[in-house]
């Protein structure tokens, strides 16, 4: 909402130095946001000058200019900006005439967009000075000439300072209006909010008009379809006034006015109502009486019905839409936009009058149906005063009397259904229970009465009777805010509350915490990306390319509409990004959720109402629409794992990086990864692995280490060998001890072997290394793999394992005959299993 | 008649003095260890001294012993500590031999890093966490129950639309993307017992299109308490603490009135910050209030029993005032190096 000035002091004192930033200052106490300052931006001396003579000259660019010769201060006398009493100016434009008073920016004037007026050279003549058009001081968009002042209904004497007389000095305010504050959406609602706090007194402009009644208009009100069987209407009421003069102007005090708060000077009927709703707060509309044809009816819109609406829309009607009628159907869409068949328009004459208040839903659902926002309906759907409707008439009626010359008629009609107010029971010490302020039963009255509540001191507390411009008051918790807030949050004291001991963070929590810590721990950079991704970047890994996904309905942009699946195409992009900017050596992480679609979307049932615990089979329902959101991690690297240093060769990053980092993870939450050879999609064939976890219930694979496609990183411009891990982490989760059990540390010597095994080449290290565990049995405390040799000595097709074992006895010192035994049955174990022997 | 003995304090002094010139001549272990017959061994004059010893009538035997004993004793010292100090020498020539320039010391491991706005979820939340709160987490794509209606947001107020929510496809689905946090309040209320003390941290989505101040995905972390007996009171002493912890001792915070449609009273919430660049000033940190009734009642707890306060802040915003971000983009963008600036602590 935007304030002007001069307005808002009509209705509450301002002090005489207030700005803008002051009056923000003081309405951001009492819950209003400061949003800024707008003012016409013209400065410096602008005066009224008349034409004394002009020449056309004709340019060789086609243009016809005009050489005039302008008086701008009383003869003989200085103007206002020291100079001569008569300038030489040229114009462009060729709208006036001799003896036109006119708008002259004279050298030292601003104008807006920092546009400094001076004497300048131009077409031949020096210019000296400037005939502003409307646009040029920023009044409106006319550029179709300069301002000829008579046409404003004006005629100041030569040399009046125009910014004066044109209103130009004005300033506005601007706030931001909660949507529970539909009442500050004007000038009353305003002043009474700066009143409260700043304590200047209010004076309600609701009596700026005197209301006269008015009957014998037609008028029906016939809502068949309640929304929420809640009357459309609670107050109607139609005047009319004759005789008006279409060529009278808009005063400039009020174009001024209008501009400052943000509208346009359209013309003076339009202008006079859109000046009532922003002093009231209550929309009003003006029909050229002449073309509404019967009495007025306000329903429903009916099957198939259309309306032309002012911006020159031709609307398809819903049956949900409220409507203004004639006999010829609808000419309005109610609190949102009137029609153009009735418009009226400069041979307009006689003017109906309607000031109405209609449900705020109804319009809500309109505005946002027609996708129609405006001044009008933005106030409804926040909440119109239901009793302001017979002020705004006479208001606007009264304007068009002094101002368009009209006279009041006795044909109107006033239609009452006001929904009584409900006395709210406010207990006596409710605000200072859910505030922490000792409020006295004076203060809490006292605050009450200042914001138009009637109260009530009953035996133990207050009934009050919120005021009409107040909706949004309707329980006991909303007249604490009231309290609170005009009493002032300064006064809450601070107590720390002590909550009942927690229980840390969750398991889930700790195990999260560790794997990301342990990563960056380890060398990985963690990174967050969006989670939206194309349609094809969202199968990159997906075996099946025509999965169902979770897709917006509004994305902000139609290549990025679809919820991830997969981080790793988030990484990818990532990727991209660090090296367009030279970041070549990358080992990047990202733990978040993934979506998948369930078979419920696009099927649910009606939601629950708000406010109210929904049953638990509502609730179970509203649960199961809702998709899976299992948690994910991806890593990628690129680019070398050590960089060529002092001492160190440049390592490149590969398969073996992503298996480690699987290990990192899985160790941080305690498991003991399984990793299996594997050709998943997306990744590499031959260089990647499954990686999976034991659980009480089997094996349970968890997602895949290796290197991406050389294909896939290649389409994305990043270099062919990108390593790259994809895991479910719930599934990690789900093989995790929730607390490690401890084995017992062995003192004893131990004893170590080295065995070498010759076995098939595509015979998977990991099977050879698991048999060996097994066939060593108990004493065997660790095994590792130490070499994998083929080539000379070993036959081809073949390969020889080299392992390093240790073993050790809990009580004794092995022997290395015992250690020898027991290398021996894994052995044996092997060749049974896949024909090792033992390498000569 | 006695002869004469032979082993007298001179010879043995002369054999010694031999012995011990040898002995320091050497200038290294291995002309020592050439030495050592000739000095200490069996060449060394004291060792030929000695050898007649057992063909000396008795009456001298002892006394020569002695004397020989001695000398020997003397020689060994003196042997074992030139040899000590040879050893000691050649040990550092070759340390000095293995020295190299440390300041070139390569990284044989590179160093990680988190993601500022993942990090300062967890630190925030162990502040909590230190005050006996539990953190309470809920999925990114929600119902619009949880998000707005249980949140008393009706579904044709205009505060539903002023959330600028990215809808799942198609709308008939009731799904959105979390515009706030606040749903994961609602489940916490549907799930556990009052009292309850929650912060949830977490990924929000709204239709902004990025820019140095906005991004369509971003953080947050709210805070719920429902108890018997809360105030607005405890509501700013919760943050007022939660202020000193993350800005500094000098830190203080102020309530404004505002609007929210799930707290009444709500209030926004600025927060004196101390270490601001520039100076100390008042930054404006988020929004807060005592849980709207109807909230409560959706959640099936009773208003005439409990209240609660509730309050809530942008991560991304907490950030770039407190660590001095000047850009959301950098926030977004992946790049490592903006991670890596931040290590593994704010």
């Amino acid at each position: 909402m935007r304030i002007p000035l001069s307005w808002l002091a009509e209705y509450v004192d301002l002090p005489a130095d207030a700005t803008p930033e002051s009056v923000m200052a003081d309405l951001v106490k009492v819950g209003l946001e400061e949003e800024g300052v707008h003012n016409f931006g013209v400065t410096g001396p602008v005066v009224v000058g008349q034409v004394l003579s002009f020449e056309p000259e004709p340019q060789s660019n086609g243009k016809t200019i005009r050489w005039c010769q302008v008086r701008v201060a009383a003869e003989g006398t200085q103007a206002a900006d020291g100079g001569a009493d008569v300038r030489g100016i040229v114009c462009g434009a060729s709208n006036f005439e001799v003896g036109d008073k006119v708008v002259v920016c004279l050298p030292g004037a601003v104008l807006p967009g920092d546009f400094k007026i001076a004497a300048r050279s131009t077409y031949g003549h020096v210019s000296d000075g400037m005939m502003a058009s409307a646009r040029e001081l920023n009044l409106s968009d006319d550029h179709a000439g300069i301002i000829r002042l008579h046409t404003m209904g004006l005629d100041p004497k030569v040399g009046t300072d125009a910014l004066e007389l044109l209103h130009l000095n004005e300033q506005a305010a601007e706030v931001n209006v909660t949507p529970d504050r539909g009442y500050c959406f004007s000038i009353r609602g305003i002043a009474r909010e700066l009143s409260h706090a700043t304590g200047a007194d209010f004076r309600d402009p609701k009596s700026n008009a005197h209301i006269e009644r008015a009957e014998g208009f037609p008028l029906t009100i016939s809502d068949k379809a309640p929304i929420r069987d809640t009357a459309c209407t609670q107050r109607v009421v139609l005047r009319v006034v004759k005789g008006i003069d279409p060529t009278k102007p808009t005063p400039p005090w009020m174009v001024a006015r209008l501009k400052m708060a943000g509208m346009r000077s359209i013309s003076l009927v339009v202008d006079i109502t859109n000046y009532t709703m922003l002093e009231l707060g209550q929309p009003t509309h003006a029909y050229d009486l002449d073309k509404f044809k019967g009495g007025m009816t306000i329903r429903r819109a009916l099957p198939g019905e259309t309306l032309k609406t002012l911006d020159g829309h031709e609307r398809k009607l819903d049956i949900e839409d409220l409507v203004i009628a004639d006999e010829n159907g609808a000419v309005g869409l109610a609190g949102v936009m009137g029609g153009e068949s009735t418009e009226v328009s400069d041979s307009t004459v006689n003017v109906l009058v309607e000031a109405a208040h209609f449900e705020p839903i109804s319009i809500a659902r309109s505005a946002r149906r027609h996708k129609l926002t405006s001044e009008a309906s933005k106030r409804f759907e926040r909440g119109v005063d239901p009793r302001m409707a017979d002020n705004a008439a006479a208001r606007v009626v009264q304007l068009l009397e002094v101002h368009a010359m009209g006279a009041a008629d006795s044909l109107g009609a006033d239609y009452r259904a006001e929904s009584p107010i409900s006395p709210i029971w406010l207990p006596a010490e409710f605000a200072t229970e859910l505030v922490g302020v000792e409020y006295s039963a004076d203060e809490i009255t006292d605050i009450l009465q200042q914001i138009g509540c009637v109260v009530a001191s009953v035996d133990g507390g207050f009934e009050v009777i919120a005021p009409t411009w107040r909706p949004d008051i309707t329980h006991k918790t909303d007249l604490v805010e009231e309290i609170a807030r005009i009493g002032g949050y300064h006064r809450i004291p601070s107590r720390l509350p002590v909550a009942p001991p927690g229980r840390g963070l969750s398991t889930t929590q700790k195990r999260r915490r560790a794997i990301v810590n342990s990563l960056a721990a380890s060398g990985h950079v963690e990174v967050l990306t969006y989670p939206f991704l194309s349609s094809q970047a969202n199968v990159w890994f997906s075996e099946n390319k025509s999965r169902p996904v979770v897709k917006l309905a509004n994305a902000l942009q139609e290549e990025a509409a679809e919820m991830r699946t997969a981080i790793l195409p988030g990484l990818i992009e990532a990727a991209k990004r660090n090296y367009s900017r030279g970041l070549t050596d990358l080992a990047i992480f990202e733990e978040g959720s993934v979506f998948e679609p369930i078979s419920m979307i696009g099927k649910n049932q009606p939601l629950p109402v708000g406010n109210q615990l929904p049953t638990p089979s509502e609730l179970a329902a509203l649960k199961a629409t809702i998709p899976a959101q299992p948690k994910h991690l991806a890593v990628l690297f690129a680019g070398n794992r050590v960089a060529d240093q002092v001492g160190l060769s440049a390592r490149p990053a590969d398969f073996k990086d992503a298996i480690q980092a699987v290990r990192v993870v899985a160790h941080a939450v305690g498991v003991e990864p399984i990793v299996r050879q594997a050709s998943p999609e997306g990744f590499h064939p031959g260089r990647t692995a499954e990686i999976l976890v034991p659980t009480a219930s089997g094996e349970l694979s968890i997602g895949f280490a290796g290197e991406l496609d050389p294909q896939l990183a290649l389409d994305n411009n990043l270099p062919r060998r990108i390593a790259a891990v994809e895991i479910n982490l719930d599934r990690l989760y789900a093989a995790a001890p929730k607390v490690v059990q401890a084995s017992e540390i062995g003192t004893m010597p131990a004893a170590t072997q080295d065995l070498s095994l010759v076995v098939d080449a595509n015979l998977p290290a990991a099977e050879i290394l698991t048999t060996i565990k097994v066939g060593a049995g108990d004493l065997l405390e660790n095994v590792v793999l130490v070499d994998d040799y083929r080539g000379e000595n070993v036959e081809p097709g073949k390969k020889s394992l080299t392992f390093a074992l240790r073993f050790r006895a809990a009580d004794r010192t092995l022997t290395q005959a015992e250690a020898s035994e027991a290398r021996d049955s894994a052995v044996a174990l092997a060749n049974d299993k896949f024909g090792a022997t033992l390498r000569a | 008649m006695s002869a004469e003995n032979p082993i007298t304090q001179s010879a043995v002094d002369s054999a010694v003095a031999s012995a011990l010139a040898a002995i320091n001549e050497a200038s290294d272990l291995a002309a020592l260890k050439a030495a050592r017959a000739t000095s200490v061994g069996d060449q060394s004059e004291i060792a030929k001294l000695n050898a007649l010893v057992k063909n000396l009538p008795n009456e001298f035997k002892a006394s020569a012993g002695q004397l020989i004993g001695k000398a020997r004793g003397e020689l060994n010292s003196a042997f074992a500590a030139r040899e000590a100090e040879l050893f000691a020498v050649e040990e550092r020539a070759k340390l000095a031999a293995e020295s190299v320039d440390v300041t070139s010391a390569a990284a044989p491991t590179r160093l990680g890093a988190r993601h500022p706005l993942s990090l300062l979820q967890d630190q925030i939340s162990d502040v909590f966490v230190g005050m006996g709160w539990e953190i309470a987490e809920g999925p990114e794509v929600e119902s619009e129950w949880f998000n707005f209606d249980a949140l008393n947001f009706d579904a044709d107020h205009p505060a539903r639309a002023m959330q600028d929510t990215f809808f799942v496809d198609p709308v008939e689905s009731h799904l959105v993307l979390r515009t706030h946090t606040s749903p994961v309040q609602v489940r916490s209320m549907l799930e556990r017992e009052v009292p309850i003390y929650v912060l949830c941290p977490g990924r929000v989505f709204r239709t902004d299109e990025l820019d140095a101040t906005h991004t369509p995905v971003f953080h947050q972390v709210e805070g719920l308490a429902v108890d018997k007996g809360l105030t607005m009171a405890d509501l700013r002493g919760t943050l007022e603490h939660f202020a000193r912890i993350m800005f500094g001792d000098d830190a203080q915070i102020r309530l404004r009135p505002s609007f929210f449609p799930f707290t009444e009273p709500s209030a926004e919430l600025d927060v004196w910050h101390p270490g601001a660049k520039g100076g100390a000033r008042w930054v404006e940190w988020g929004g807060c209030g005592m849980v709207n009734p109807n909230v409560l009642k959706a959640a099936g707890i009773d208003p005439e029993v409990y209240s609660g306060f509730a309050f809530g802040m942008g991560i991304e915003r907490t950030l770039m005032f407190r660590n001095d971000v000047r850009d959301m983009h950098d926030m977004v963008e992946s790049d490592v190096r903006f991670s890596e600036q931040f290590g593994v602590n704010l």
